[in-house]
């Protein structure tokens, strides 16, 4: 019956490049008005990518697209907006010192000569949020006083507010409850009976396969295939996400990693940690093992590590390292550290470097009193002699290593970083996305590290959305899943598809995880 | 010192060095009565409170705070000095620690306010400027309280130098000060929480206790500032020093010190001081007028400020 709907927007072709890498690569979608588009893929398949360049937030490197027949290239999102395309992003964008009204019209405010017309302001955004079903959310409140999923849902209600004739929504029910779920999904009904097209995001593959009409799957940047959402089960659905059918996965293609060094004893056992969206994780890490832990953003991975590192405070559940049975609950990252906690976090620039200062200030930083300094005084040569011998085992490039580290590049700014934690000779190491935004030399180099490290007996947990990353450098793979840690995969079990399989199960079964 | 570090001290200090020179060439040639022993010494006498002053707002700067409060922190030590030596008749020794203390448990204030509650240390500080202020009429019953000669052995030349105790006291602060920030571990870690806290935590390292001592220290200073203060006027003066806090942190700007914390020395301030304190004796000498003077010294801080940030561009 779709079939009959006439086409909205038409790429046949486009590709982003952000400089040697390629996000999207000669990727097509069509989007009829009058049908809800579903676009999977996993973490890095170019799904954000591709609706920000249709909404004229990211400009893309080569692109064709029609737009109701005509050409369309929006260089900006108010451009877009014109053609009546919209977009509720995974990240909020409302102002959080103002009203809920004022964010839902805030750029068509009703006014007089420039005065705001408040009566007419908050009886519009009264029947924007009515129609959601949201009468409970006083227009007058400031966004900011309001919870996560009430936000989503102002900035939804925003959205559909402006008239469109293209709505884009990327991962909208994140963090929505079920009821307000169900308002959402049956004004979407609405919005397709009238003729608006719409491209929704999810994790949630149920979802999809209850709203969908048609499904269009990316993977790695490439362009899968567009289906009948009525032809595909969820499983298929992971297939197609995976590209794995039948093929020899990648961990039995090499030689099998590091399993002479595991010394089988146990580095830290982690028992029933939860805090934030983290609930009860248990595991275990040994010596010389690099453990991988795989699933989606937002599944909970970064949260998990910043729990046992103790830069956020577990609500309950604890670790206990080595041989020492008893228990510990970290207050602080200081705590960690000195049980032989390492963590190089997701972020570097926000919270892994001090930018301005030289590769020397950082990389003696967190051994500062332990290796370089007596008395309170600081040993200046022991601290060059350190630096010096740490960036030429990691072949840092630099002039000196009084450079600031803010003008290194991406992949030396990140070995300065584990430079840092070498320095303190810590014996458990946390890796957060290790190799984000950073050159495939510098990486290689990394993977070796890490693989090094293991060797000398170290444990080593490495978290990653890039699946094949993790299969390439660990000797097992746990898979979180909507706050949970739902499987643990070895040897041949370590395919994509099995990852990939896991790693959407938490978000499946609703009922149990709203 | 071998050539790298004498190279590398050229850079540091050397344009700012060179300002202050300028200045005392072109007052020099411009006013026959500048390059004299009297000038250098009355400059050398008037500038220890600032020199203290500044010694701790680099501190306070460097972790990415400011200390708004400093003038009247000085004023209420400087009140205590007074009313324990005039009413009470103390002996100044005694008095001193006292007038010491009563800085430090000021700054100790501003730091676990600021610090505790997560309050910016600008809004903290300027409710302190005007706590101390008042405490200060407080205890001096808004009267200035004459001391005499028995608190002038700070401020007086010592016999032979031709320098105050006073001076040298506030010598040893740049020298400590620029010791503690350059050679110490504790001075790195203020130097990194104020580039990014975020970081130093994440590294493992409780930022707090050196953010703290930094205010107490900033306080402190204040207090010595007191004592010195009230020895060249021989009065503890409940207005002493008021809008003293602008000059210090005019000082460490010109100094190169950055007001987003991560950067700064004390020696520079130091020189900072120098040059407000030379061009303040030199204008009066030529007999330029008061509001002229303001001029010319508030267009030094901002032509200061703007040949460092040239530089810095140009480095990079």
């Amino acid at each position: 019956m779709s079939a009959h709907k006439p086409s909205l927007l038409k790429i046949s072709s486009v590709t982003k490049r952000y400089g040697e890498t390629t996000v999207l690569n000669n990727c097509r979608l069509d989007v009829r008005a009058g049908e809800i588009h579903a676009l999977l893929g996993g973490n890095g398949a170019g799904k954000s990518t591709l609706v920000r360049i249709i909404s004229g937030l990211v400009p893309p490197t080569k692109c064709h697209m029609e737009f109701q027949e005509k050409s369309y290239a929006p260089s900006n999102k108010r451009e877009a907006e014109q053609y009546g395309v919209e977009i509720v992003q995974q990240e909020l964008n409302l102002i959080p010192t103002l009203s809920v009204a004022e964010n839902i019209l805030l750029t068509r405010m009703p006014n007089r000569a420039g005065v705001i017309r408040y009566g007419q302001l908050h009886q519009m955004a009264k029947q924007a949020l009515e129609r959601l079903g949201l009468n409970d959310i006083p227009t007058t409140a400031l966004v900011g006083s309001l919870g996560v999923g009430q936000q989503q849902m102002v900035e939804i209600a925003a959205a559909l507010d402006r008239d469109c004739k293209l709505l884009i929504l990327d991962e909208p029910t994140a963090t929505l409850s079920i009821s307000e779920t169900e308002a959402l999904f049956e004004w979407l009904n609405k919005l397709r009976e009238r003729g608006v097209g719409l491209i929704y995001i999810s994790h949630r593959l149920d979802e999809v396969a209850r709203l969908a009409d048609r499904i269009t799957v990316l993977r790695d940047g490439e362009y899968v295939g567009t289906y009948s959402a009525q032809g595909v089960s969820t499983e298929e659905m992971v297939h197609l996400m995976s590209g794995e059918t039948q093929q020899v996965s990648a961990s039995q293609s090499k030689t099998l990693p590091s399993q002479q060094n595991q010394q089988s004893s146990i580095a830290m056992q982690v028992e029933g940690i939860s805090g934030g969206i983290v609930q009860n994780v248990h595991f275990n890490v040994n010596r010389g093992e690099r453990l991988g832990i795989a699933g989606l953003v937002g599944s909970g991975r970064t949260e998990l590590l910043r729990l046992i590192f103790g830069a956020d405070v577990a609500s309950a559940g604890h670790l206990k390292l080595f041989d020492d049975p008893t228990p510990h609950r970290f207050h602080h990252p200081s705590e960690a550290v000195k049980a032989g906690l390492a963590m190089v976090t997701e972020d570097r620039k926000e919270n892994g470097l001090l930018l301005t200062q030289s590769i020397r200030t950082n990389s003696t930083l967190a051994a500062m009193i332990r290796k370089f300094s007596q008395a309170g005084l600081i040993h200046h040569r022991a601290e060059s002699e350190s630096t010096n011998a740490h960036c030429n085992t990691m072949e840092t490039r630099r002039s000196s290593i009084e450079q600031p580290v803010g003008t290194l590049s991406g992949g030396n700014q990140q070995k300065v970083v584990i430079a840092k934690w070498l320095t303190v000779d810590a014996s458990i190491f946390l890796f957060d996305e290790p190799t984000r935004g950073i050159d495939v030399p510098a990486r290689r180099r990394i993977y070796h590290l890490m693989d090094q490290l293991a060797q000398q007996g170290k444990a080593v947990v490495i978290v990653s959305s890039d699946i094949e990353e993790l299969l390439e450098t660990c000797d097992r793979i746990a898979v979180m899943s909507n706050g949970q840690l739902v499987e643990s995969f070895t040897g041949s079990e370590m395919t994509k598809d099995q990852i990939t399989q896991a790693a959407f199960s938490g978000y499946l079964d609703r009922q149990t995880t709203a | 010192m071998n050539k790298k570090r004498l190279f590398e001290w050229l850079v540091q200090y050397g344009g700012l060095s060179l300002v202050l020179v300028a200045l005392v060439l072109f007052f020099s040639i411009q006013s026959e009565n500048f390059f004299q022993r009297s000038t250098f010494t009355s400059i050398a006498n008037q500038i220890p409170d600032l020199t203290l002053i500044a010694v701790g707002m680099t501190l306070v700067l460097v972790i990415g705070g400011i200390d708004l409060s400093v003038g009247s922190i000085l004023a209420l030590s400087s009140a205590m000095l007074g009313l324990l030596m005039v009413d009470y008749s103390w002996p100044l020794w005694a008095a001193i620690p006292v007038c010491i203390l009563t800085g430090a448990l000021c700054g100790l204030l501003n730091g676990c306010i600021a610090i505790g509650f997560r309050i910016p240390s600008f809004i903290v500080t300027l409710g302190m400027l005007e706590i101390a202020r008042g405490a200060t009429k407080v205890v001096t019953d808004s009267q200035t309280k004459y001391i005499g000669s028995s608190i002038e052995i700070v401020g007086d030349p010592l016999p032979g130098v031709l320098l105050s105790p006073a001076f040298l006291l506030a010598l040893l602060a740049v020298i400590a000060g620029q010791f503690l920030l350059s050679q110490t571990v504790f001075g790195r870690y203020c130097i990194a929480i104020g580039t990014n806290e975020e970081t130093v935590r994440m590294s493992g390292i409780r930022a707090w206790p050196y953010s703290m001592t930094v205010f107490v220290m900033s306080g402190a200073l204040c207090g010595l500032a007191g004592l010195t203060h009230t020895s060249r006027l021989s009065s503890a003066d409940p207005n002493a020093a008021i809008g003293i806090e602008l000059s210090a942190i005019a000082a460490c700007v010109i100094g190169g010190t950055s007001l987003m914390g991560g950067r700064g020395s004390v020696i520079s301030s130091f020189i900072g001081v120098l040059i407000i304190a030379v061009l303040q004796t030199g204008l009066a000498q030529l007999g330029v007028s008061d509001a002229n003077k303001q001029i010319t010294t508030g267009m030094v801080i901002v032509i200061a400020v703007l040949i460092d940030a040239l530089r810095s561009r140009l480095q990079k």
